[in-house]
């Protein structure tokens, strides 16, 4: 089937299988690997995406469905050679360890503060509560995501 | 609040950030981009995808293997067999603890989801297909689910391949003096008894195990890019399994999505990947799934152990015995130093002490999945700190002694270091009554005990749990410590550049602990370089010094003296151009951080940057060229983290929930590298504590069907239920290590899942209730209220 979307802004037009999903398409066709793939069942959120602006997590969605949509993935954080305040953030905050789930909290904490420029710590911890992380406790994954809605505010 | 901090006060700038500096990590510009190097990433011209095809039954023969339609599938490449690996000999393998397992099953399988073929394809989707497509013909057999079962007379034997093998032991080992043990006993005005069971948990890494295996078939080179926690461990064993030359066999381990002992064994699917490449000539590349990860891959933990705490009326500790038996599933596959058998379990005497301790321990093989990993730990040393803390509580109760105070009666003083425990440690340095009295502080533990008083008489639950842990890591000497006979040394290798950039070589391998900051880190502190202009290489075998990786906390302590030594080798050939380009003499110049200087004049100086430069431009006569070196460091003893943890929980009645309300983890793990990085290690191993105190947990059904087997089923906590962490520290300097430190990744695991259970046991302890199995489930809880109750 042929689907045209947009990609990290970019609109393409591409020849992709009904039956493949979504994050296996970002990854193997689109060549974007910073999108990843940890559990098959919808509940470990590596593989989270913005579809529309909306985290969606892509292993449980055909590629297929993004036809007409707008896809954002990690790798269309940064604009202009400036990366995010959420990047910049996650860094200074110790905010990862194996970067696995990284892109995806990243993405889903960038929605929230978008949304929500001055989140409490519960409400961070809600937003990505369909995310996990094995490595660093969430502490400072929290402490991230609430520093870059500061700098987005200062 | 007071919060106790005792930092190791950094001698260098900020910028320079040697240790002690929280300076931002290296590896994070590429993960906060999306530009990571997992294995799943890497994609090689031609390569071909392969998917396990997996056993439905615990325990069943193998009538027939139907692979015909299977084949047949346009874009399937291969189906591969255990009778065509027997064919190459390769059907077996042996594990890390000298067993040997199967590779693809050929005469029968023996866990569910054990390989049984692999089906090689030009699309991982096509692959998958032809895993449907391969027809198993399975004669069940009846299932061993427990070791208790697998010890029964009649029980039917698992390895029937072993020629004379007549039940279902896997090991029996024991440590410690059982006379003298019996003696303390018989002083005892009591003996504290708990029996618990440790169930089997998974590491379960957001990444699970994958592999791009690359054999040329023009020049026989075999290149595995692969999910390693120890890329030249893993090349020697190859080499061995394989009989492949080991020069022509290189190991790549790239970024890795989170290890926690899962990457540590050497799994079928690397094995039947490597081969598949062999025979057809093109990359394979194997990434499991979850359910695979899960079901087929080292587990850790599951032993039923039985202890028993021989104290005096006045609270003294005696003596110990541990009676344990583990699960290890089908195949003896413990990541562990050969010479222990049940890891470090002997461990087990704690911070306490006590002359006489003995430890019994029987391993049985079950029809489950082998493993036996050191989870975030440094082999069995969670097991057994469990034990201690939970029995030291409960004896705490029983003396009607408080918990705190009875800790405080029994720890090992400061002066009685080195400490010979009674099986056989050699405890390096410690001060367990002052890391209790910050966490105690910091919790207002006083203010806690009277508020649970008074909640009490109101009718509410609320519970103080603690723990005191001492943890044994950094394997390891020599004369102990091997794996395969492999030596437990690690590795640096540091060249400086002309300009006086450097990079850092290393045996071990981070899986997101830090390394590449941590250990330029090192290198800044020994040489005054700048820790931003130094790369650290690990996990390429071809471009790194031989070492045993990175598990039970081993890198900082092992890895991270070679750095500290290599570097200090540098800076004395350092000294001799120094002495050149100043026209002084070698004993007249002092080290200042960063520069040589003549002594008594301080404007006469060289920087180490000018130094590296002359190494190579104008280096003295009769002096070899160059500032580089390697360093092997086979470490003196082990070094021994310590800490105390204090949880509070609050406890629903009616439901048997349990919420933690204050986590206090007071953490000894000598001196700090990096203050955030260590924090974060700490962080994360608290989650993992909570994780398997409150949840995570791999079980079977009666005929071995796993459940457990995706993250639906096998909880993981979230950002939601895991625990808000306060963080105290004290810092008591490993004597041995040349920077002092001791090594934090598995601290918090070992130590926090004592601490939780003990508070949900403190909150109704005065029921009557002595134990709740792990996990602590609000079921399991209400049970235990119910039963005391009636």
């Amino acid at each position: 089937m042929e689907i045209t979307f947009t990609i990290n802004g970019e609109e393409r037009t591409e020849e992709v299988e009904p039956r493949r999903l979504l994050v296996d398409f970002i990854r193997s066709q689109l060549k974007l690997t910073g999108t990843h793939i940890g559990c098959d069942t919808t509940s470990c959120g590596v593989c989270t995406v913005l579809v529309d602006g909306t985290p969606v997590k892509s292993c449980t969605m055909f590629a297929v469905q993004v036809d007409g949509r707008a896809v954002k993935t990690v790798e269309g954080l940064k604009e202009n050679g400036q990366l995010h305040p959420i990047q910049i953030a996650f860094k200074e905050e110790h905010g990862l360890q194996c970067g696995y789930c990284t892109p995806a909290m990243m993405l889903v904490g960038s929605k929230l503060i978008e949304e929500n420029p001055n989140p409490t710590e519960d409400e961070v911890r809600w937003a990505i509560s369909g995310n996990l992380c094995r490595c660093t406790g969430y502490i400072n994954i929290v402490k991230a995501i609430q520093s870059a809605a500061a700098a987005g505010n200062g | 609040m007071a919060i106790t901090k005792h930092h190791h006060e950094p001698i260098t700038a900020p910028e320079v950030g040697g240790i002690g500096h929280s300076v931002k990590r290296l590896e994070d510009d590429r993960f906060i981009q999306g530009a990571g190097n997992y294995v799943d990433d890497i994609e090689l011209p031609g390569m071909l995808h392969m998917v396990m095809v997996r056993s439905p039954f615990a325990h069943a023969e193998i009538k027939s293997i139907d692979t015909a339609e299977a084949e047949a599938l346009d874009g399937v490449v291969a189906v591969v067999t255990g009778a065509l690996l027997a064919e190459h000999n390769l059907a077996w393998m042996p594990t890390l603890s000298g067993d040997t397992q199967a590779v693809l099953a050929t005469d029968k399988v023996r866990f569910q989801g054990q390989e049984v073929a692999a089906v090689i394809a030009t699309d991982p989707y096509i692959a998958e297909d032809g895993a449907g497509l391969v027809f198993v013909d399975y004669e069940p057999l009846t299932a061993i689910v427990n070791p208790m079962q697998g010890l029964e007379p009649d029980a039917p034997i698992i390895r029937t391949e072993l020629e004379g093998k007549t039940d279902n032991i896997a090991y029996e080992w024991e440590s410690g003096d059982e006379a003298l043990a019996n003696e303390a006993f018989a002083k005892a005005d009591r003996i504290v008894e708990l029996e618990t069971h440790y169930p089997r948990s998974h590491p379960s890494p957001l990444e699970t195990c994958a592999c791009v295996a690359d054999v040329n078939p023009a020049t026989g080179h075999v290149t595995i890019h692969m999910t390693s926690q120890a890329p030249h461990a893993h090349r020697t064993v190859f080499a061995l399994v394989a009989g492949l030359p080991e020069q022509n066999i290189r190991i790549i381990s790239p970024d890795i999505g989170g290890g926690f002992g899962n990457k540590v064994p050497v799994y079928p699917g690397y094995v039947i990947a490597t081969a598949a490449s062999l025979l057809i000539g093109k990359p394979v590349k194997w990434v499991d799934d979850r359910t695979g990860n899960l079901i087929s891959t080292g587990f850790a933990r599951d032993y039923y152990m039985k202890g028993q705490l021989a104290v005096t009326n006045e609270g003294k500790i005696l003596g110990l015995k541990v009676d344990m038996v583990s699960d290890q599933g089908a195949f003896y596959a413990d990541a562990q130093p050969t010479k222990f058998k049940a890891g470090l379990f002997h461990i087990v005497t704690g911070s306490y002490d006590y002359p006489a301790a003995h430890v019994k321990t029987k391993g049985v093989f079950t029809n489950k999945a082998p493993g036996g990993v050191a989870y975030r730990c440094s082999f069995r040393v969670t097991e057994a700190s469990y034990l201690i803390e939970r029995l030291a509580q409960n004896a705490a109760y029983e003396l009607g002694m408080d918990p705190a105070e009875f800790r405080k009666k029994n720890f090992i003083q400061p002066d009685q270091f080195p400490y010979h425990t009674p099986t056989g440690f050699v405890y390096d340095s410690g001060d367990y009554e002052k890391a209790l009295d910050v966490a105690m502080e910091m919790v207002d533990y006083e203010g806690l005990r009277a508020e649970q008083k008074q909640a009490r008489e109101e009718g509410r639950l609320m519970g103080i749990g603690l723990a005191s842990f001492t943890e044994v890591v950094g394997a390891g000497p020599s004369k102990d410590y091997d794996i395969l006979g492999l030596k437990m040394f690690d590795s640096a290798e540091l060249r400086i550049h002309p300009t006086g950039k450097a990079i850092l070589k290393l045996g071990v391998k981070s899986q997101g602990q830090g390394h590449e900051t941590t250990f330029a880190q090192i290198v800044s502190e020994e040489l005054g370089l700048p820790f931003s202009d130094i790369k650290v290489v690990e996990g390429d075998t071809d471009n790194t010094p031989y070492g045993l990786g990175t598990y039970a906390s081993r890198s900082t302590p092992v890895a991270g003296a070679a750095t500290s030594m290599v570097a200090r080798k540098i800076r004395a050939k350092a000294r001799q151009i120094a002495a050149h380009l100043l026209e002084a003499s070698a004993e007249d110049l002092e080290w200042e951080v960063g520069k040589f200087f003549v002594k008594g004049s301080p404007d006469s100086s060289v920087t180490i940057q000018d130094i590296a430069f002359a190494a190579y431009t104008n280096h003295p006569e009769g002096m070899e060229a160059g500032l580089e070196g390697v360093q092997y460091y086979d470490p003196p003893n082990m070094t021994y983290p310590f800490g105390s943890y204090i949880v509070v929980v609050d406890l629903d009645q009616e439901t048997g929930e349990w919420k933690v309300r204050r986590m206090v983890a007071v953490d000894d793990c000598g001196v700090r590298i990096n203050p955030m990085i260590v924090d974060g290690q700490i962080q994360g191993g608290l989650a993992e504590g909570y994780a398997m105190s409150s949840m995570q947990w791999i079980t079977f059904d009666e005929t071995g069907n796993c459940i457990g087997s995706n993250f639906m089923d096998y909880l993981i906590p979230t950002a939601w239920e895991t625990p808000r962490f306060e963080l105290g520290e004290t810092t008591t300097p490993s004597p041995h290590h040349p920077i002092g430190a001791k090594g934090v990744g598995e601290s918090a695991t070992v130590g926090s899942p004592a601490a939780y259970v003990n508070a949900v046991i403190d909150a109704v302890q005065h029921l009557g209730i002595t134990n709740i199995d792990m996990p602590v489930l609000p079921d399991r809880v209400w049970q235990a209220i119910q039963d005391a109750s009636s």
